[in-house]
């Protein structure tokens, strides 16, 4: 089936972007990198592996009339919804937490928010 | 009046999303779910009325900024967003990177359109805002600078973020 290889690939992508974001959590020298993998890559992946649940589940409304899985799709999309709405909020928030707690980036080139002093 | 009836409408249309399924009624909703629901959300709309529409401005309510936003998350913030993933799994592979916190100014105005960019830019290509000041301007980690730019007191915005300043006025303001 056409739909089963749709789903099959969104969670590759979703879970190939889950692990490079696990990766960059590991590698990166301090903590505003690796909110850059931490945020990125994961709200992608996991927008990858809700758009194959939502695929699933509306492909199984359609065919079969499972109205279950209208109501797993539409709540998976709010789900998405969520998930790109306060990922990057909480990425903000904890990047200037740290920042006005004193952590600041271990290899930086410039740094205007420390200049200012805040 | 106004901020009620928003209010309530909000609230009705995000119950009837989570309830879709649940009956025969226009073959998606049960009798049962739309009386509670319109019940529950006269109900949270008499509540917290003055929470949603604190600014008492109801620009948001045009649906052409709607169907910009629409417009604007499945084009250029969708393929934005994948190309600060493919980034970022290049800076995870090979390790290159010259991070730096950096100045930006976009000119907008009001705290939605400030929101907007700031969410926009944390989630594309290699940038993360981290702090705001009371003139608007936002400071971006910035996790690639080239060089040269690091020198700049406000860092070019067209490198940084490319056209959302323009998308955010355009949606919000």
């Amino acid at each position: 089936m056409l739909v089963d290889y749709v789903i099959w690939i969104f969670l590759g992508i979703g879970l190939t972007f889950n692990t490079l974001g696990v990766i960059g959590l590991l590698r990166f020298p301090d903590v505003y990198t690796r909110l850059h993998a931490a945020t990125k890559a994961t709200t992608f992946g996991s927008i990858f592996t809700s758009l194959a649940v939502v695929v699933l589940s509306f492909w199984k409304y359609l065919a079969v009339q499972y109205t279950a899985g209208l109501s797993m799709g539409v709540h998976t999309i709010i789900a998405i919804m969520c998930l790109l709405l306060t990922n990057p909020v909480g990425a903000h928030a904890i990047a200037r937490a740290a920042h006005r707690s004193g952590v600041k980036p271990k290899v930086a080139v410039v740094d205007r928010l420390e200049e200012v002093g805040k | 009046m106004l901020a009620f009836i928003v209010t309530t409408m909000f609230a009705f249309v995000a119950y009837l999303a989570l309830t879709a399924g649940s009956g025969d009624i226009l073959g998606l909703w049960s009798m049962e779910e739309i009386v509670a629901g319109i019940f529950l959300s006269v109900l949270v709309g008499a509540i917290s009325r003055n929470y949603l529409c604190r600014s008492r401005n109801y620009r948001m309510l045009n649906p052409i900024r709607w169907l910009l936003f629409i417009a604007y998350l499945i084009g250029p913030f969708f393929i934005a967003m994948a190309r600060a993933n493919l980034d970022v799994a290049y800076r995870v592979i090979t390790g290159k990177i010259r991070p730096g916190i950096v100045k930006i100014d976009p000119d907008l105005k009001t705290d939605f359109g400030v929101t907007f960019l700031a969410n926009s830019i944390t989630l594309t290509p290699g940038t993360l805002s981290v702090d705001v000041d009371e003139e608007n301007n936002l400071y971006v980690h910035w996790i690639n600078i080239p060089e040269g730019d690091e020198k700049m007191a406000v860092a070019p915005i067209e490198k940084v973020c490319s056209s959302f300043p323009k998308w955010a006025r355009r949606v919000a303001e």
